[in-house]
C-alpha cells in the first residue's frame, strides 16, 4: 500500500507543479494578487506530496518491503538501518525523488521565506521554479518510478552497492543536490527579471543568500565527495580530475563567480545582465552535471546508473531548460540597463577580473571534460583528458586570481588607491616573499609549484588577516575597542574573510600533498618494518573478521616515532557478502598537519602481503579549509542584509531599488 | 563616451584572459590527452616506445604472474586478435581479475612490454569500462559481431 | 548596439553548438542490443547436447529442445573465459530463483574444467548445462557472440532474444516483464 501512496503522491506533486508553473505567471502579467499568492500555495503542496512520497520509499526501504523493485535490487534485510535509509536515494530512481524534494523545498522556501521579494517577482520565481518541477518529477514518473512492483517477490533484496555503504558517500548527494538544486532559485530569480524586464539593486540582495546557500552546500558536497575518494578509493589522491568531479566542480567555479557579482549588482547596480547569465549558467551546468552523470555519457569511477533513455530524457529538459533560457536572455537582456560606471583599480574592477577568472577557468574545465565526447563523436579515436591538462591549465589561471584575491578586499568602491592597498599589505607581501624563497632554497631550487603553492597560501591568508585587523583598527586602537567592532563588522565581511583564508588554506594543503607526498609500495611479511618520513611502521600481521555484512582481512601496523608507539593502524580489505564484492578500507592517522595513511594489498604466496605506506602532509588542511569556507558561506548568509531565515520581521515592501548603501 | 571605452576595456581584458586560456588549453591537450588502444591497435599503429596511452582489454586467462621481488606483477592484456604483455610495480585494484576487463595507463619499453603506471578496474556496476567495451563492440570481439570469433581462452 | 546584440546571442548560439555534439553522440549510439531478431516468435531449432561433465564425472546433466516444453525457459549461453558473463551472473542467479522459470546454461567453446571451476567459484544458476564445444548450437540460434540469452514459452517459441550481458536494467525492463507476460 505505501507504494501505491507514493506513487499517488508523486502524480499529485506533478500536478500541482504543473498549476504552480502557469498560475502565477498568470497573475504576475495581469497583476492580480490572488493568482500570484496562489503559487506560493502551490509551491508548499507541491513540497507536501514530494515528502510523503519520498516517506512512503524510506519507509519502503526501512521495512524491506522487496515486493517494490527498487527496494529489492538496493536493499537488502541484513543492512544496517542507517545504510537502508540511505540507500533510498543510492540509486538511480531514489537519487531523483531526492532531487525533486530538494527541489519542491527550494521552491516552497522562496514562498515561505520570500516575504521581502516584490511580489509579481516572486510569484514569476515560484512560477519557474513549478516548470522545472514539472520536468523533473514527469523524469521520475514516467521512466524511472522508484514504486514499481515486482512479482513474484523475493525473498531478499539484491544488497546495495558496499561502496555506498560508507557514510562518506550516503552523505555526498544530498549535500550535493542541495547545492545543485539550490542554484535553481537563483536561476529563477533569473529567468523572472529577464520576464519583468528589470534587474535593480534589489534584485542582487534578493538573490544573494540564495547563491549563498547553494554554493555553502555544493562545497560542502564536493568536498566530502573528495574525501570519500581519498579513504576509499586508496590511492592515496582526493581529486582525481574525474567526469564527475568536474562536473560538480564547474557549476561551484561560475556559482562562485555569481557570488561576486551579485554583490556588484546589489552595491553599484551594475553587472546585471552579466550576472543574469551568470544565475543561468550556473544551474545549466548543475543540470549538466547530472545529465553526464544520469545517461552514462562520460564513463567515471563514481557512475552507478547508466541508461541512454533516461539521459535523451534528460537531454530534453535540459535544451527546454537551458536553450530556453539563453534565447530569452539573448531577447530580453539587452534592455536591462547598465548603471554604474566603472573604473578598473576599484573593488568592482576587481570583482569583474574575478568573475572572468573563474568563468574561463570553468570553460576550461568544460572543454576538457566534452573534449573526448568531441574527438569520438567526430570518429577521430578514443582518448581521456587527464589532470595533467587540468593541472596546464587551471592552475595557470588560479594563480593570478588568488594574487587578486589578497588585494582587492583592500579596494573600496568606485574608486581605489591601488597604492594605499598594496601599502597595507607590504609586511604580508614580503613573508610571502620569504616564505616562498626558504622553499625554494630548502628544496634545491627544483621544487617551484611547492614555493608558489605554499607562498600563495601564506599571501591569503595572510591578506585576509591583514584585512580584518585593518577592519578591526587591531593593534592601533585598545583591544576593548577592536572587540566591539568585530562585533559590530557585518558577517559578510566576516564570510568573506573566513571564506577567502581558508581558500588559502586549501592551497597549502593541496600544494604540501602533492608535492610533498612520501609514498612505499612494499612486499612485507609479519614482523617486517617501513620508514616513512620519520616514522617507523611494523607490520604485525592479519587476522580476520567477521560483520555483519562483510568479512574483513585486517592488517595490523604498529607505529613507532622516535621510539615511541604512538599509533596502531588496521587496514581492511573486505568482501560485502550478498555480493561477493571486493572493497579497500584504507587506515589512516591525522595528527592535522600530515596523515599517515596505510593500504593492505593482496598475499602472494610466500606468505606476505603488498603494502602501500603513504605520507600525506597537511592534506587535511584541504577538507579542513572546505568546512571552513562552508561556515564562511553560512556566517554571510546571516548577514542582516539577506534575513533570509527571518521571514517574521518582514521589512517593508521594496518594490523600488534602495538607495545605495 | 568613457564608460563606453571602460566597457571596451574589460572587454579587452576578457578577450586576452580568453585568449591566454585558448593557449593553454591547446599547450596542454598535447601531452595532457591519452589516447586509448586496444593490444590489436597498438600493434597496428605502431605505437612508439615511451608515449603515455591506456591500454585496454581483458585480463588473460592463467597469465597472472607475481615476479621474485613480490610486488610486481605481469599479465597479459588481450582483445582477443592480439595480446600485450604488461608489468606493473604495486597493488592492483579490488577488482582486477582473469578474464575481466582491465585499462592501464602506462608506456610501452623497447622491449615491448606494457609497464603500466597505473592498473585500473573501476569501481563501477559495468565490470566493463565502457570506452573499452564501445572498442571491442567495435573490432567485433564482443557482441553483435557477424563473424562471431569470440576470446579463445588458449590464445595468448 | 548591434554588435552588443551578437554578444547577448553568443551564450544560445555555443549552447546549441554542445547541445548537437551531445545529441550527435547519444543517437548515434542507440543500443545496437535491441535490434530484433529473426529468430523471436519462431520454434527454438532442434537439438540434443551433451551435460557438461569433466574426467567423465557428470557436473550437470545435459539437455534437447525437448526439454522447452511446459514451461517458461531461459535459455543462456556463457564461456568461463567471456568477461561480460560475470557480469550478468548475479541476474542469471537471480533468473533461476524464480517460480515457473528453468533456467539452462549452453557453455560455448570453453574447456569443460574451465566452465566447471568458473561455476564452482561463481555459482551454478543452470537447471541443466549443455556442451557447444564448436559453436555448431550457437549457429543455429544465430549467436553474435557470448553472453546471449532467449526466452522461450511454453510451447518452444522464442520469445526475447538479448545480446550482450543482463545487467539490472536489462533484467528489470526487459526479461522480467516479458516473463512476466508469459506467465499470464
Amino acid at each position: 500500500m505505501t507504494a501505491e501512496i507514493g506513487h499517488f503522491a508523486l502524480i499529485v506533486a506533478a500536478v500541482l507543479s504543473l498549476g504552480q508553473s502557469v498560475l502565477p505567471l498568470i497573475g504576475a502579467s495581469r497583476r492580480h494578487g490572488g493568482l500570484m499568492a496562489l503559487g506560493g500555495t502551490l509551491a508548499t503542496g507541491q513540497f507536501v506530496f514530494v515528502l510523503i512520497a519520498f516517506g512512503a520509499l524510506t519507509w519502503a526501504y526501512l521495512v524491506s518491503d522487496f515486493s517494490v523493485a527498487n527496494v529489492a535490487q538496493n536493499s537488502h534485510s541484513k543492512k544496517p538501518s542507517l545504510y537502508k535509509i540511505t540507500g533510498v536515494w543510492g540509486n538511480h530512481e531514489g537519487s531523483m525523488v531526492l532531487w525533486c524534494l530538494i527541489l519542491a523545498l527550494f521552491g516552497a522556501s522562496v514562498a515561505w521565506f520570500g516575504s521581502n521579494v516584490a511580489p509579481s517577482l516572486r510569484a514569476r520565481v515560484i512560477g519557474i521554479q513549478g516548470m522545472i518541477g514539472v520536468g523533473f518529477l514527469a523524469f521520475v514518473l514516467l521512466t524511472s518510478n522508484p514504486f514499481d512492483r515486482v512479482n513474484p517477490v523475493p525473498l531478499d533484496g539484491q544488497g546495495l552497492n558496499p561502496i555506498l555503504q560508507d557514510p562518506g558517500l550516503a552523505f555526498h548527494p544530498p549535500l550535493l543536490y542541495l547545492g545543485y538544486v539550490g542554484f535553481s532559485v537563483t536561476f529563477s530569480f533569473a529567468i523572472a527579471a529577464l520576464l519583468e524586464g528589470r534587474v535593480d539593486a534589489s534584485w542582487g540582495r534578493w538573490v544573494r543568500p540564495w547563491a549563498l546557500a547553494a554554493w555553502s552546500f555544493l562545497t560542502l558536497g564536493i568536498a566530502l565527495g573528495s574525501w570519500w575518494a581519498y579513504y576509499e578509493l586508496g590511492w592515496g589522491g582526493f581529486w582525481f580530475w574525474d567526469p564527475v568531479e568536474n562536473a560538480s566542480f564547474m557549476p561551484w567555479l561560475v556559482g562562485t563567480a555569481l557570488l561576486h557579482s551579485a554583490v556588484v549588482v546589489e552595491r553599484r547596480d551594475a553587472l546585471k545582465s552579466w550576472s543574469v547569465l551568470l544565475a543561468i549558467l550556473t544551474f545549466s551546468l548543475s543540470l549538466l552535471g547530472t545529465f553526464l552523470v544520469r545517461s552514462g555519457v562520460l564513463t567515471s569511477v563514481h557512475t552507478f546508473a547508466t541508461d541512454p533513455e533516461r539521459g535523451l530524457f534528460i537531454l530534453g529538459i535540459l535544451i527546454l531548460t537551458i536553450g530556453g533560457a539563453l534565447a530569452l536572455y539573448a531577447w530580453r537582456a539587452p534592455i536591462l540597463k547598465g548603471g554604474g560606471l566603472f573604473r578598473p583599480i576599484s573593488r568592482e574592477g576587481s570583482l569583474i577580473l574575478n568573475n572572468l577568472m573563474l568563468t574561463i577557468a570553468a570553460l576550461t574545465v568544460l572543454f576538457g571534460t566534452l573534449y573526448p565526447l568531441i574527438i569520438d563523436g567526430l570518429g577521430l579515436g578514443k582518448i581521456s583528458v587527464g589532470p595533467p591538462y587540468f593541472n596546464a591549465t587551471f592552475i595557470p589561471l588560479m594563480v593570478p586570481m588568488m594574487i587578486a584575491m589578497g588585494i582587492a578586499p583592500f579596494l573600496p568602491w568606485k574608486r581605489a588607491d591601488f597604492g594605499a592597498a598594496i601599502s597595507q599589505l607590504t609586511f604580508v607581501g614580503l613573508v610571502t616573499i620569504l616564505v616562498a624563497a626558504v622553499i625554494l632554497y630548502l628544496e634545491d631550487r627544483s621544487s617551484f609549484l611547492a614555493a608558489l603553492g605554499i607562498g600563495l597560501a601564506v599571501w591569503l591568508v595572510g591578506a585576509s588577516l591583514r584585512e580584518l585587523a585593518s577592519r578591526l583598527n587591531l593593534f592601533r586602537g585598545s583591544l576593548g575597542a577592536s572587540l566591539r567592532r568585530a562585533a559590530g563588522l557585518p558577517r559578510g565581511a566576516w564570510g568573506m574573510t573566513i571564506s577567502h583564508a581558508a581558500a588559502g588554506m586549501m592551497v597549502a594543503g593541496i600544494t604540501a600533498s602533492g608535492v610533498w607526498q612520501t609514498e612505499v609500495v612494499r612486499y612485507m611479511k609479519a614482523g617486517d618494518r617501513a620508514d616513512v618520513a620519520g616514522y617507523s611502521i611494523t607490520f604485525k600481521g592479519v587476522h580476520q573478521l567477521r560483520s555483519s555484512n562483510y568479512l574483513a582481512r585486517q592488517g595490523i601496523f604498529a607505529v613507532v616515532q622516535d621510539g615511541v608507539n604512538i599509533a596502531t593502524l588496521r587496514p581492511e580489505k573486505r568482501i560485502y557478502l550478498p555480493q561477493r564484492m571486493p572493497t579497500t578500507e584504507a587506515a589512516i592517522r591525522t595528527n592535522l598537519l600530515a596523515d599517515l595513511y596505510v593500504v593492505l594489498g593482496d598475499p602472494n604466496n610466500e606468505g606476505g602481503y603488498a603494502v602501500r605506506l603513504y605520507h600525506n602532509p597537511l592534506v587535511a588542511w584541504i577538507w579542513i579549509g572546505a568546512i571552513l569556507m562552508f561556515l564562511g558561506g553560512v556566517v554571510s548568509l546571516t548577514d542582516r542584509r539577506h534575513r533570509v531565515g527571518a521571514p517574521r520581521r518582514s521589512t517593508r515592501s521594496i518594490a523600488a531599488p534602495l538607495a545605495k548603501a | 563616451m568613457r564608460p563606453k571605452r571602460r566597457r571596451m576595456a574589460f572587454l579587452g581584458l576578457g578577450l586576452v584572459l580568453l585568449a591566454t586560456a585558448v593557449g593553454l588549453v591547446l599547450a596542454a591537450l598535447g601531452d595532457g590527452v591519452t589516447f586509448f588502444f586496444t593490444p590489436s591497435k597498438v600493434a597496428e599503429k605502431k605505437v612508439p616506445a615511451g608515449q603515455q596511452f591506456r591500454l585496454g582489454g581483458l585480463v588473460a586467462q592463467g597469465s597472472r604472474k607475481m615476479l621474485k621481488d613480490g610486488l610486481t606483477v605481469s599479465f597479459r592484456v588481450t582483445d582477443c586478435i592480439k595480446s600485450l604483455p604488461v608489468v606493473y610495480t604495486g597493488v592492483l585494484p579490488d577488482l582486477f581479475r582473469e578474464g575481466q576487463g582491465v585499462v592501464a595507463i602506462g608506456r610501452l619499453e623497447p622491449s615491448g612490454v606494457f609497464r603500466a603506471e597505473t592498473v585500473l578496474a573501476k569501481h563501477d556496476e559495468n565490470y566493463m569500462p565502457k570506452d573499452l567495451a564501445d572498442q571491442l563492440k567495435e573490432q567485433g570481439k564482443w557482441h553483435e559481431d557477424g563473424g562471431g570469433k569470440p576470446c579463445p581462452e588458449t590464445e595468448t | 548596439m548591434g554588435s552588443s546584440r551578437i554578444l547577448f546571442l553568443a551564450p544560445l548560439a555555443i549552447f546549441i553548438l554542445v547541445a548537437a555534439v551531445a545529441g550527435y553522440y547519444l543517437l548515434e549510439n542507440r543500443d545496437p542490443r535491441l535490434l530484433p531478431s529473426a529468430m523471436i516468435n519462431k520454434p527454438a531449432p532442434t537439438f540434443r547436447l551433451n551435460g557438461l561433465s569433466v574426467d567423465g564425472r557428470e557436473v550437470a546433466k545435459g539437455f534437447s529442445s525437448d526439454n522447452f516444453k511446459g514451461h517458461i525457459t531461459v535459455l543462456n549461453f556463457f564461456a568461463s573465459w567471456c568477461g561480460p558473463c560475470l557480469v550478468e551472473h548475479p541476474q542469471v542467479m537471480a533468473l533461476a530463483g524464480m517460480r515457473g522459470v528453468v533456467v539452462l546454461g549452453v557453455n560455448y567453446k570453453n574447456k569443460p574444467v574451465d566452465a566447471a571451476a568458473w561455476l564452482a567459484r561463481n555459482g551454478n544458476p543452470y537447471a541443466r548445462i549443455g556442451v557447444d564445444p564448436q559453436g555448431d548450437l550457437a549457429l543455429e540460434f544465430g549467436l553474435y557472440a557470448v553472453p546471449e540469452t532467449f526466452v522461450i514459452d511454453h510451447t518452444g517459441r522464442i520469445r526475447v532474444k538479448h545480446v550482450g550481458p543482463i545487467t539490472e536494467d536489462v533484467l528489470q525492463e526487459n526479461l522480467l516483464p516479458a516473463i512476466r507476460a508469459l506467465q499470464r
